[in-house]
């Protein structure tokens, strides 16, 4: 019972939860305007003329111009985290439009940014909001000084899930056996100033495999036990910052850097939260009244409990839904997604649609490049589900020119770590007869390899 | 603890510099290097093509002349086989279109086709016209010489006596300024490697999107999948259509070298993968070579083979055929030269998907975020 209370019911100090408020709120402010500095938003959301749909999402779609006042939303809601005023409002908010954003076109799925949807699911549910926030400081009401532990530690049990699961997802016979893609990606980068020229060395590609799954199984542990925890933060820094140096992630190295932080002593984040007073110049502590922030009504405190075990059992089991699939998880991307499989193919794909009209028997090939931008047709052009979506779309566009009672064929290639390209779908299916469901693919012809492990 | 890292820290980084030293100098036989083959490119074979093309223009251009001088049956003749040799030409520089080629727009200038007949002729009747314009570039370069040279009567007597009219001078002086245009562009572009591009482009050996190796290999691709294969057969055969546009040819009105055309071009882009220099039988470094340095697989070793055999078979059943235009009109579907689309378009997901997945260069210029 105590070592239960320890972990979810005793009072902690609110202080590291109130410092992942403040930086998550300004990390996300940055994020956003960062994608909209680059004209991301214009390029990705405005300029394609068809949007890829998650299944059972098809109705989120961008809304032209307006797509703009989304962002502007879900930009200002960061602000008002970071300063914590309105937090329950501004966190929904941010929750919502963020995770609308990225439902839009699943063109630019990334796991980073299933991340910041899953967290601020969760951060709705925490009382990020009770210290050195301007809700306490406007309601005394509001502030107090602890809060229970299970507001804390549920954030370190999502990043540690999210870490082991990737390292977990690395246990496999092309990343270990043959330091596969890291073998492809690695050597393309020669122009990088000092590790450049060692890329292409094999034992680097080996060792840089190897750490890597032994980081991302290793950190949550080292960052829970209190004597290696200064090591692990270290070991955070180098291993994103290199992996920022080395690849495209954008914002994601730094989200993940202080993320980690949580896992500090409330000491640390005293001194942050002193550090933090200084750049805004409030010089009172008016928060340490000394008081535990407990929740008011005890239905909605029950209900809370609920939706967070629910959310941990979903972010426990979901990433195995793979396993319910036949077949070469990276090769049919059947349960691919939503599971932190982040880094571990180098795939690329070729395919050419064939639109038959069966009236006329006339049939020709589409262009792809009439439909979608080029990153579109890139990520399409390997995933089973964009395939299949793109086929209905395409029935429907030449059906609308006058053309009836439409098949469409794909001849497609695709290449998995290096392997020779093979075929991907079955070219004599026709796509339309088939419809998206959450069973196995059975048009999409097995993978000719295999790959040992997760 | 905090004492415990950072001897951690130091620790690794002496591992990092110790180990720096002990293997500096090994590196050069495994890594493979960009740069020698961006020289082999710029100067083996990219600069002598334009050179060589270069020198049939002129030749061209002389043709033209004496048959302008002389207007004769045979000066007719020696004019058409200038435009031939120069039209072959043209397909080994097709594929360059970077740095000066790109900036003058000189593919869309030089072979735009069909050619527009319906604008040709009214430049023809009005004389006031502008070929530098970008709307006119359906009416000059080398399918316009075609209409001039080939399509203006069904014999060559009735060619001739077409340049003996009265429309002579307009005839003569549009083919003038179709010609000029064309010197005018390629010297622009030769100039432009001579005079500074050739360093820009072997010194941006780096590996973003935007160095040589990466833009040009983008550029390659999109060549060969769109120019050679879309626009000499994939077009006039009608698998973009649904029906067969024989006019679509490329050398409509010469009727007779379309397949040569191709079939040069397919060449060029075979000996450009092989890095072979120049109208010459040694070999430099190229993709081929990269490749089977990468060897990132078992497979990958085969890669370049595989590319090259796809490149053979192609050519195999292209050379069996008919002239594409013959094929075309004569047989509904055109099943022959379907079946030798089919092997040139299994070139593309060879050069598209796997050459570049083994190289590690993004398809078009995608610039967002991965995981």
């Amino acid at each position: 019972m105590t070592y239960r209370n320890s972990y979810i019911s005793n009072p902690i100090e609110a202080a590291p939860l109130a410092v992942f408020r403040v930086l998550f709120g300004v990390l996300m402010f940055i994020s956003i305007a960062r994608f909209w500095s680059y004209g991301w938003i214009d390029k990705l959301y405005l300029q394609p003329q068809y949007f890829f749909s998650y299944y059972g999402f098809e109705w989120v779609k961008p809304m032209g111009e307006f797509t703009y006042l989304i962002f502007l939303l879900c930009g200002l809601s960061t602000l008002f985290i970071a300063v914590g005023f309105k937090y329950r409002i501004a966190i929904i908010t941010f929750f919502i439009s963020f995770t609308y954003i990225e439902l839009m076109d699943k063109t630019t799925y990334l796991n980073h940014y299933y991340f910041i949807s899953a967290l601020s699911f969760l951060m709705i549910f925490l009382p990020a909001n009770v210290y050195f926030s301007v809700d306490a400081h406007r309601n005394t009401k509001l502030s107090f000084k602890y809060v229970p532990a299970w507001t804390i530690n549920s954030i370190k049990l999502f990043i540690i899930l999210v870490y082991f699961y990737a390292g977990l997802a690395k246990l496999n016979s092309d990343w270990l056996l043959k330091a596969l893609p890291l073998k492809i990606w690695l050597p393309s980068k020669f122009d990088i100033p000092v590790l450049g020229h060692f890329l292409s060395l094999e034992w680097v590609q080996f060792s840089f495999s190897w750490i890597g799954v032994g980081y991302d199984l290793a950190i949550p542990f080292l960052l829970l036990y209190k004597k290696t925890r200064n090591f692990a933060f270290v070991l955070v820094v180098i291993f994103h910052i290199l992996t920022r140096v080395l690849f495209p992630i954008g914002m994601f190295p730094y989200i993940m850097i202080v993320s980690t932080l949580i896992f500090f002593d409330v000491k640390i984040h005293n001194n942050i939260i002193s550090i933090f007073r200084k750049i805004i110049r409030v010089a009172k502590p008016k928060f340490n009244n000394e008081e535990t922030y407990a929740f008011s009504n005890q239905f909605l405190a029950q209900l809370k409990y609920v939706i967070v075990g629910f959310f941990f059992v979903f972010q426990i089991l979901f990433p195995f839904r793979y396993l319910l699939y036949p077949g070469e998880l990276f090769w049919t991307e059947e349960g691919y997604r939503f599971s932190w499989r982040v880094m571990l193919v180098e795939k690329s794909g070729y395919a050419q649609f064939k639109i038959v009209d069966r009236e006329s028997s006339r049939w020709f090939y589409v262009d792809n490049t009439d439909f979608l931008t080029p990153f579109q047709e890139k990520q399409m052009a390997f995933q089973p589900d964009f395939i299949l979506e793109y086929a209905h779309y395409l029935k429907e566009h030449f059906e609308s020119q006058g053309h009836k009672n439409i098949g469409v064929f794909v001849d497609s290639q695709v290449t998995l770590n290096g392997r020779l390209s093979t075929t991907f779908v079955n070219p004599k299916i026709d796509l339309t007869q088939e419809k998206e469901s959450f069973e196995h693919k059975k048009w999409i012809i097995p993978f000719q390899d295999e790959i040992k492990g997760f | 603890m905090k004492r415990f890292s950072v001897i951690t820290l130091l620790i690794s980084l002496v591992w990092a510099c110790t180990s720096d030293n002990a293997v500096s100098d090994e590196p050069a036989e495994v890594s493979f290097e960009r740069g020698p083959m961006l020289v082999n490119w710029a100067d083996n074979i990219i600069k002598p093509s334009y050179e060589s093309f270069s020198e049939n223009l002129t030749t061209l251009v002389n043709s033209f002349e004496t048959f302008r001088a002389d207007t004769n049956v045979s000066n007719l003749i020696s004019y058409r086989d200038s435009w031939v040799e120069a039209y072959m030409s043209w397909q080994t520089v097709a594929m360059f279109e970077i740095g000066p080629a790109e900036s003058v727009d000189f593919r869309f200038s030089m072979n735009t086709y069909p050619t527009n007949t319906d604008n040709i002729n009214s430049h023809l009747a009005s004389g006031e016209y502008d070929l530098s314009l970008s709307s006119n570039r359906s009416s000059k370069g080398f399918p316009a010489l075609d209409y001039l040279i080939n399509g203006l009567g069904d014999t060559d007597d009735e060619i001739v006596a077409k340049y003996t009219s009265t429309d002579k001078e307009e005839l003569m002086m549009y083919s003038e300024d179709v010609l000029n245009d064309m010197v005018l562009l390629t010297t622009q572009v030769l100039d432009g490697w001579n005079s500074g591009y050739r360093t820009t482009f072997v010194e941006n050996d780096g590996s973003s999107a935007t160095a040589s190796v990466d833009r040009f290999v983008n550029d390659y691709i999109f060549y060969f999948e769109k120019f050679l294969r879309a626009g000499k057969m994939g077009i006039p055969l009608g698998v973009f259509s649904g029906s067969p546009l024989p006019e679509n040819v490329e050398a409509f009105y010469k009727a007779d070298i379309s397949k040569d055309l191709f079939l040069k071009g397919l060449q060029a882009s075979q000996d450009f993968f092989n890095g072979k220099h120049f109208s010459s039988t040694v070999k430099g470094e190229s993709l081929a070579s990269y490749l089977v340095n990468l060897d990132t697989s078992e497979d990958r070793e085969d890669l370049s083979n595989v590319i090259n055999s796809q490149f053979d078979k192609s050519r195999e059943l292209v050379v069996a055929l008919d002239n594409f235009k013959i094929e075309i009109e004569n047989n509904n579907p055109a099943t022959n030269m379907l079946l030798a689309y089919d092997e040139v378009q299994r070139l593309v997901p060879l050069l598209k998907t796997d050459m570049v997945s083994a190289m590690s260069i993004g398809i078009d210029f995608v610039d967002a975020d991965g995981d």
